[in-house]
This record gives structure tokens, sequence and C-alpha cells, in this order.
């Protein structure tokens, strides 16, 4: 049981958390630009290795530079953002999301041809993992990235719930035209979605870094699992997107452990399968995710 | 000087043109109600005013202003409010959230305006804090109202407010117009249950073919034999 906890239960709600951080973003420029962004894992690989040179610079911690990391994120998205998908913003929506595919493969280029291509630590040194009631052991690195998250989330929740601008937000997910009409300013809302989508980005990649290492093909590998969290949530639904994480990161790690017998229930190297299997699942019994989002 | 006016309006969507010079005004603390056959460009025509699709041909004015071909958002700041007949209200938003909205261009204070509303609107009091999306037709008809209403504009554009409505909520609808109307704001309304809307008109436009047919007060175009039987479904109550 306390192995259950220790090794997959808790593993499974860090990943859950990152995948979390990294849907928020998905499913809102999903809901508001009403496009796919494939760019977004890429985006978190970005503000990752901001955060690394930045780290490497100044000597500090990654979250203390994270909130300096996720600004110049953010400013990057602004500006891709600007130059890339705003001459679409009437255009068919497939033509939006094929720009974020070509977005998605020259970020990613540009960021190994800065950083290179080998494989590198955000963190140095091993952790002791802090003990309770002698068994349940956590990494502090783990506390670290599941209270961030919670501190995030309500961060956000906030924002959408209670500000004028996050409330636009929410009306033009449910809306974009009644928006127009209503004399919402369409253009700050997009720029606050990308603002909100590159800094969780952001977090979640750090996150992710923190807790494994850092290499050019971690966006990629995240992006998939994260479209399964938005889509598992219902799309437009930030709180399902957070839900679709957790169940996701969770159901991941649980996957293998040994339900049946000694052996791992799904050999770990099916991990990356099961968001998908959860996904399909999902389209096909409830499109509209678990919180009623929206289907295209 | 008339709130808004129409001159021999022209255009259409792409390449169908809908409008072939289409002209009508409003006068301050006027209803007017636009009728006419499904297809006679009546939802356009108001669109028209609100900068929804491109004029190839005359002018609109508000207050003597030419807003002609003017973009929504900029239409909407210049003090003209337009409900559409459907998705006119932010579902997953609170009623609250959806009045708040509303007033999204203001930068006052916009509270006391609230409250003013939730008297001329009682059961949004009552449901304030209620998601807008699990109202009855009826009270979504009320938060699109309401909300278009937040901007306290020179004129609002109604289309089709008691389409896919019971008779009960129609009549109910009818009777909030004009309670909006006498609040001193001015309504240009396209309406499929002629009857119960022209008699709450001051005037009306029949509309055919993208062009005007009849025009005349409310009653005149009720008590019009000719508009009777094409438009009113002849003698029958509507």
């Amino acid at each position: 049981m306390i192995e259950f906890l220790n090794f997959y239960l808790i593993p499974g709600l860090v990943l859950g958390s990152i995948y979390a951080l990294g849907a928020i973003g998905i499913t809102l420029t999903f809901s508001i630009l009403r496009f796919a962004n494939f760019a977004h894992g890429e985006t978190m690989l970005l503000g990752v290795y901001i955060t690394w040179s930045l780290v490497q610079f100044s000597g500090l911690h990654p979250l203390i530079v994270l909130p300096v990391a996720a600004m110049l994120t953010v400013l990057a998205v602004l500006f891709i953002d600007r130059a890339f998908y705003k001459p679409f913003r009437a255009s068919p929506t497939i033509m939006v999301v094929i720009a974020s595919f070509g977005m998605m493969l020259m970020i990613r280029s540009v960021v190994q041809f800065i950083w290179g291509v080998q494989l590198k630590g955000m963190t140095q040194g091993i952790q002791r993992p802090m003990v309770f009631f002698d068994s349940l052991r956590i990494s502090p690195k783990h506390v670290m990235i599941i209270s961030a998250t919670i501190v995030l989330m309500l961060a956000v929740h906030y924002l959408l719930s209670r500000t004028k601008i996050g409330k636009a937000m929410r009306a033009m997910s449910d809306s974009p035209e009644l928006a127009k009409l209503t004399g919402i300013d369409t253009e700050k809302v997009v720029r606050m979605t990308w603002i909100v989508g590159g800094a969780l980005a952001t977090a979640a990649g750090v996150f992710l870094a923190i807790d494994t290492h850092i290499d050019t093909n971690m966006g990629f590998k995240m992006l998939l699992p994260m479209f399964a969290a938005a889509i598992l949530g219902g799309i437009g639904r930030p709180f399902g997107a957070v839900a679709g994480g957790l169940i996701i990161g969770v159901v991941e790690e649980i996957s293998s452990y040994p339900w049946i017998g000694t052996e791992p229930l799904l050999n770990p190297g099916y991990k990356a399968g099961v968001a998908f299997a959860i996904m399909i699942a999902m389209l096909l019994w409830r499109p509209s995710g678990l919180f009623k989002g929206k289907v295209f | 000087m008339s709130v808004l006016e129409l001159d021999a309006v022209v255009g259409g969507y792409g390449d169908t043109q809908i409008l072939h010079g289409v002209s009508m005004k409003v006068d301050p603390g006027e209803i007017v109600v636009i009728i006419g056959p499904n297809g006679a460009g009546k939802s356009t025509a108001m669109k028209a005013v609100f900068g929804l699709l491109n004029l190839s041909g005359g002018k609109v004015s508000l207050d003597g202003e030419d807003i002609t071909n003017m973009p929504p958002e900029q239409v909407v700041r210049h003090g003209v409010c337009y409900v559409p007949q459907t998705s006119n209200i932010f579902p997953s938003l609170t009623v609250e959230e959806n009045l708040e909205m509303g007033a999204f261009v203001r930068e006052d204070d916009f509270q006391p305006r609230l409250l003013e509303l939730y008297e001329v609107f009682p059961p949004l009091a009552e449901k304030r804090k209620q998601t807008a999306g699990t109202l009855s037709g009826g009270q979504r008809q009320m938060v699109a109202m309401a909300k278009a209403m937040m901007l306290e504009p020179k004129i609002l554009l109604l289309d089709e407010p008691t389409a896919g409505l019971s008779p009960k909520y129609r009549g109910e609808i009818f009777s909030i117009v004009k309670t909006v109307n006498a609040t001193g704001t001015p309504i240009l309304m396209v309406e499929q249950n002629a009857k119960q809307a022209l008699k709450i008109a001051n005037r009306g436009y029949v509309l055919v073919d993208g062009k005007n047919k009849f025009e005349g007060s409310g009653q005149n175009l009720l008590d019009d034999p000719e508009v009777a039987e094409m438009f009113l479904g002849g003698g029958a109550a509507a």
C-alpha cells in the first residue's frame, strides 16, 4: 500500500499537475482562438531553456527565476501570435492549425540551434525524500511541484472568475461572435490568453525539468497527453483540463502497478498509450468531455 | 432628427445581394417593427446597421453621423446595441456576468445601471448568480436584452426576440420591449409574430425581396387589408 503511494500515486499526481498546467493553455487557446495549438509543447520547451539559461547565469533556484523566464516566454509567444497567427484570424481553422504545426518545428529548431541537443539538468545533486509516518516518502521537489501547481490554479481561478478580462475570456470562449457584437476587445482577450497559456506552459515545463531532465523533445512528448487532458476535461473548461491532467497523470502511473500478481499490469513502456486510450474512449463515449465542453 | 436612418441601402453577403435599396428610419422614443416574408431581408437590414455585411450602396446614419460599413465593435461604441436572434447570451457565465460583459466598453461604474435593470427585469435579479445557460428561453431573452441595455444605447436592435418562445413568453417579451422603450430607448425590431409586434409598434415597415413594400403606423398596417392578407395570416389570430 505504502509502496503504491510512494512510487505510483504521488509520481502520478506530479505528472498530472504538469499535464494540468499545460492543458489549461491548450483548452483556452482551443476555445478562445478556436484552434488546436500544436506549438504549445514547444512553448513549454522554450520556457524551460530560457529558465535553464537564467539559472546558469544567476545561480539562483529555478523557481526563483521562473517568473522572469515566464515573462520572456510570454513575450516570445505574443510576438509569434502577432507575426504568424494574427494574419490568419479570419481564415479557416485548419490554416492556423497547420501554421501552429510549422511553428512547433520552427521553435524546436531554434531551441536546438541555440542550446544544442544534449541532455541537460535543471538542478544538480540528489534530494533526500522527506519521510512522513515512518514510511510515506515524498521528495521535496514533488512537494514543491504540487504546491506550486495549486497556487497557480488558484491564481487562474481568481483571474477567470473575478476579473473583467478573465470573465471576457470565458465569454469569448462561449461565443467569439457575440463577444465582438458586445463590444468586448477581442484582441485584448487573445493577448491575455497567450499570456496565461505561455506562463503556465513555462511553469509546467520547468516542473517537468526539475522532476526529470531537459531535452529538446520534451515539449513534443508532453503535447499529446496535454491534448488528451484538455479533451477529457472538455474543451474550454480550464478546470476540466486540470481534472483531465490529473486523471491522465495518475492513470498513466498506476497502470504499471502490479494490480494482479507480481508483474506490472501494463509494461511501463506502454504508459504513453494510456493517455490515448482514455482520450479515444472519451471521444467515443462523451465527446464534450467530463465538464461539458465544446464539440467542434 | 431621426436616431437611425437607412437611405436606399444596397448590399448582401459576398456576391449575393439581398438588400436592393431599403430605406427606413427610427425617431426618438419609437418602436419600429420590420415584418415581411421569409428571405425578404428583414434581419439583413438590421445587420446592415450593425456593420455585419458590406454595403455597396446607400447610407446608414446614427444621429446624423454616417456609420455606413462601420465595423460592429465601433458601432457598439457609438451607442447601438444589437441582440441577435440566436446565441445572444454567454451560456456559461452567470446572469450578472452576462450583464457585466454588456458593459465591457463602459469605463465608469456600471453598478447603478445594473440595479436599474434588475428593476426592469425582476426575474434576473432573483437569478443573478445562476448560469445563464440554465435559464428558460424567455429568461434568456431577458438576459440578452438587459445585457444590451447595460450600455444605455441610443438605439436597441432586436432580431426576432420572440422566435421559438411559447405564446405565454411571447406576450411577456413584448411587454418587456414596451417597458424598455418607456425608459426612453428607441427600438428597431424584426418580428415573425407580426400582429402582436405591430400592436406595440409606433410604425412598421414591410419588406419584400429586399425592398420596401409598405410602411405606416402600426395600426394602419394592421388595418390594411393587403398587408393583412399577405403577412398577417388573413384575419386569423397570429
